[in-house]
């Protein structure tokens, strides 16, 4: 079905035409931008049910055949779920940034950067093979890079955005590198044929640095431990842009690919141990990192990390269904990867209208500081509705969705202490412990949101502008999520048995029977181990909020002050510096030293070339013979030659040139060869002409003022590559691997109608050399000219001085 | 008679590097003036020497001296006096700005 790749195509189209548009109606742009991402989430709406029925759509176009590269767009159910989240919430951030930005923001350059985001990220998600999804992965990171640095007059954008350029871009090269080690062991670059086949090369020695290498891609995009550090300076970027890029879509891509290649190293310990305990301390660390944060979209993006860590950690622990094929004990496994989906879509829903509630508030309150908010919720009682929902969800209370996927992420949890294999022993209690104690910093930093901007005491001294409610147009995206929100609570199983259960046979395409043995998703299962834990959350959160004022002060100290930012900082400005002194070093600005580097690197290259070959094969044997007058004036020629080096007078100097330019043009003649030298004769009298012409100009060549070593070296180097270059020659003589080509250019009157055949291959055969040759002969014109006329401008200017 | 060129291209080679390792402009325009001397030489050894008549057919001969090299030879020599043309400009223009026809000096470096 070609409707898959036209979606991906139609945003970059459509980006085509965005200047235009604006051109013609630069106020309503954002009306005409919002009709794309509407008309794709329709067209892949009405998808859901032939998915659901368990079909696949793909459609294959060659684009490299002979590198093994297709254009192979695939839909099932894993790649729905995002197609649905990436247009789904596009279409809604495009409508709240209409209200966002104002016209006096360069809308055109937004919409354009936004919709090849669009597009890219539509790419990663519908891309079967490795290499197409590899690039469209690096458009993420280009747009995303763009849209932080959206306002780069400001410093603090510009860092941001080279910080999250610098991680996400080196992760995607350690991915590159990961595919083609696949691609080494499999011969495919089909994610399904990969899948299909790695059966046969689980122990082959690249299968672990594939497997490191692709999730260095996953990790660093997904903002995992220790590579989170980028995604809170990338909340420089207009609220819209972090609403979806960095917590709804393009953070997610990493996730997507951890459960998409789940299939190929899942049900290796590796695997399982890496993707999960990564996950589980960054949903730790983001978590209790987030209650520190004053500022709310700092805030914001901490939480992002810590729920991106949950769902990161429960597509670990569901890998390990595949360690044993289907049993009992793989469904109940595979319950984790359930829950992550589930809250894939959850986390989507609360957090995207979370950020967008923080965008109100900062554009009508003037701040995002929690310190100076308080007491809004009379001013702004609908933005107020939103913020408690969507903070109450991701709390994990009822009655919102948050609530549904933490039990499940809880008793996913919990199963992890059955764990058999993998030898995880005892050590498997640590999971539910870092999954509670995140949870109930989850919930701390969850009521800062609501109770300090809200609540308390209203200071309008404080703030920057009067604080009032938003227009209608911008409550309107976030109160479709917020709806969402709730409506996922009441209804949880019409998302599970027709999102959630095709993605489960799209991650394990091996365990059919997976997506029907997946327990529905229940609102109320009796008080179990997951609910306990839950009220636990609830009772020691609160404990905790009430007394925030007197631990918070802990961050202050030691270990938890010092961040990696220091290290990545520190970091750059070493590389910044010893690059600085390296490059200063070897690039001196001195044509010798370049020299010096091209010829040494050409004859280390080289000669060593030809000593480990071994053997310079030398034939004599076809020379022809040589006339006495050939030998006097070869003899000549190698006279004038190594006279130049010692004349001190440039004309003796240009004469000696003119020999052997004259002498080239005998001998030209002496090789049956005319139109050469006439041509040579012509062109020797025009340059020694020239030569003379501009010495007119220029002062005497002055007796080298050089000292010894170095003239020592130059003439060292000299007479090596000399040697070289005759060795080079006569090996080539010397061996005749190939037959000689200039046989076709005889038939030059049958197939150009010319007898001279060098004329015919110049004008007839190679006419697109000759017109090439012509530009450069031209191009040099054009610089002759302008330095000529260059120099009566200039002094032209000098006299006025 | 082709050992023999090539061992004189040879020699044209280590005098063109010699001059252009050097720091007066003069004689590094002249170094690659005979670097290209050089180079068509070899070019002319590489399609063997006197075997056959001028490649004009219609010539009374059974074979042809080999016509590719004379005809990328053409080319090169248009075009290195395209290149020793600019050299020439720019070092007279060099030396109207900064009266020096010394690299070295022109990078600020002080004598030896």
């Amino acid at each position: 079905m070609l409707t898959i790749t036209l979606a991906i195509f139609i945003p970059f189209l459509a980006a085509l035409f965005v200047p235009s548009i604006y051109k013609w109606k630069p106020d309503k742009i954002g009306w005409f931008i919002l009709i794309i991402p509407l008309v794709l989430f329709i067209s892949l709406v009405r998808f859901i049910p032939r998915v659901a029925g368990g079909e696949t759509i793909s459609h294959t176009f060659d684009w490299i055949p002979s590198a093994n590269i297709y254009f192979t767009t695939y839909l099932d159910g894993l790649s729905l779920i995002f197609g649905l989240l990436i247009t789904g919430v596009g279409s809604l951030v495009i409508l709240y940034s209409i209200y966002y930005l104002t016209a006096r923001e360069s809308l055109s350059h937004f919409y354009v950067y936004l919709l090849m985001f669009m597009g890219a990220m539509l790419g990663v998600v519908f891309s079967d093979n490795m290499m197409v999804l590899y690039v469209f992965w690096e458009l993420t990171s280009i747009s995303s890079f763009l849209l932080i640095a959206f306002w780069y007059h400001r410093k603090q954008s510009r860092y941001g955005a080279q910080k999250s350029m610098l991680i996400t871009v080196s992760g995607g090269v350690a991915m590159l590198a990961g595919f083609i080690m696949l691609y080494a062991m499999t011969g495919s670059f089909s994610i399904r044929e990969n899948i299909a086949m790695i059966g046969e090369f689980t122990n082959h020695a690249l299968f672990v640095p594939a497997m490191i290498l692709v999730l260095l891609g996953a990790f660093t995009k997904s903002a995992q431990f220790p590579f989170h550090i980028w995604l809170p300076d990338a909340m420089e970027a207009p609220t819209p842009v972090s609403a979806y890029l960095h917590s709804a879509t393009m953070v997610k891509a990493g996730i997507y690919l951890v459960a998409r290649f789940t299939g190929i190293f899942g049900g290796d310990a590796v695997w399982f141990y890496t993707v999960s305990i990564v996950g589980i301390f960054t949903l730790f660390w983001g978590s209790f990192n987030a209650v520190r944060q004053t500022d709310l979209k700092a805030l914001l993006a901490y939480s992002t990390i810590s729920q991106l860590g949950l769902v990161m950690s429960l597509f670990g622990l569901g890998s390990a269904a595949l360690h044993e094929g289907y049993s009992d004990q793989s469904v109940l496994y595979a319950q984790a990867t359930f829950a992550a989906l589930f809250h894939l879509i959850n986390h989507s829903t609360f957090k995207g209208a979370l950020f967008m509630v923080v965008g109100i508030v900062d554009l009508n309150a003037g701040t995002r500081d929690v310190r100076r908010l308080g007491g809004l919720m009379a001013l702004m009682p609908v933005t107020f509705t939103i913020a408690l929902i969507g903070s109450f969800s991701m709390a994990g209370l009822p009655p919102f969705n948050g609530f549904l996927s933490k039990e499940m992420f809880f008793e996913a949890m919990l199963t992890v202490r059955h764990l058999e294999f993998f030898s995880i022993g005892s050590w498997g209690i640590l999971f539910p412990i870092l999954a509670w104690v995140g949870s109930i910093f989850t919930f701390v930093y969850s009521m800062i949101i609501v109770f300090q901007t809200f609540f308390g005491a209203h200071q309008p001294e404080r703030l920057d502008r009067e604080a009032h409610e938003a227009p209608m147009g911008m409550l309107i995206a976030p109160s479709i999520l917020g709806l969402l929100v709730v409506a996922v609570f009441f209804f949880p199983n019409v998302v599970g048995d027709y999102l959630l259960r095709p993605a489960m046979s799209a991650i394990y395409p091996s365990l059919p029977n997976i997506a029907g043995a997946m327990k529905s998703i229940k609102i109320w299962h009796g008080p179990n181990l997951a609910l306990w834990m839950t009220v636990g959350v609830v009772v020691i959160g609160f404990l905790l909020y009430a007394s925030l004022k007197y631990w918070r002060s802990m961050y202050k100290v030691g270990p938890f002050r010092w961040g990696l930012d220091s290290v990545y900082n520190g970091a750059l400005s070493m590389m910044e510096r010893s690059s600085t002194v390296l490059t200063n070093r070897y690039m001196t600005g001195y044509l010798r030293h370049y020299l010096i580097y091209i010829f040494g690197i050409f004859l280390i290259l080289t000669a060593g070339t030809l000593v480990l070959v071994g053997g310079v094969p030398f034939d004599f044997s076809n020379d022809s013979s040589i006339t006495v007058n050939e030998y006097i004036l070869v003899f000549g020629m190698m006279v004038a030659g190594v006279l130049m080096i010692f004349v001190s007078s440039r004309v003796t100097a240009i004469l000696l040139n003119g020999v052997l330019g004259y002498s080239i043009a005998l001998f030209f003649v002496i090789f049956r060869a005319p139109d050469l030298a006439l041509t040579q004769i012509v062109i020797e009298t025009v340059t020694t002409a020239l030569f003379l012409l501009c010495f007119y100009f220029l002062p005497e060549v002055k007796k080298e003022r050089v000292k010894r070593p170095a003239k020592i070296v130059n003439l060292l180097i000299a007479i090596s590559v000399g040697t070289l270059v005759t060795v080079i020659a006569l090996a080539v003589q010397g061996s005749n691997m190939f037959d000689s080509i200039s046989i076709y250019f005889e038939n030059a009157y049958e197939l150009t109608g010319g007898k001279n055949i060098v004329n015919t291959i110049l004008g007839d055969f190679r006419a697109f050399d000759t017109m090439l040759e012509v530009v450069v002969l031209f191009i040099a014109g054009i610089g002759v000219y302008t330095l000529v006329k260059l120099k009566s401008r200039k002094e032209g200017r000098d006299v006025e001085d | 008679m082709e050992t023999l060129i090539t061992i004189l291209a040879g020699v044209l080679v280590t005098v063109a590097v010699y001059l252009l390792l050097s720091r007066s402009i003069i004689r590094i325009i002249l170094g690659s003036a005979v670097l290209s001397h050089a180079v068509h030489l070899l070019l002319m050894v590489m399609g063997g020497l006197k075997k056959g008549s001028v490649p004009l057919l219609g010539e009374v001969s059974d074979r042809y001296t080999d016509a590719l090299p004379q005809a990328l030879i053409l080319t090169a020599i248009v075009i290195s006096f395209a290149v020793t043309a600019f050299l020439l400009v720019l070092a007279y223009r060099t030396y109207q700005e900064t009266g020096s026809d010394d690299l070295r000096e022109m990078r600020g470096f002080t004598d030896e």
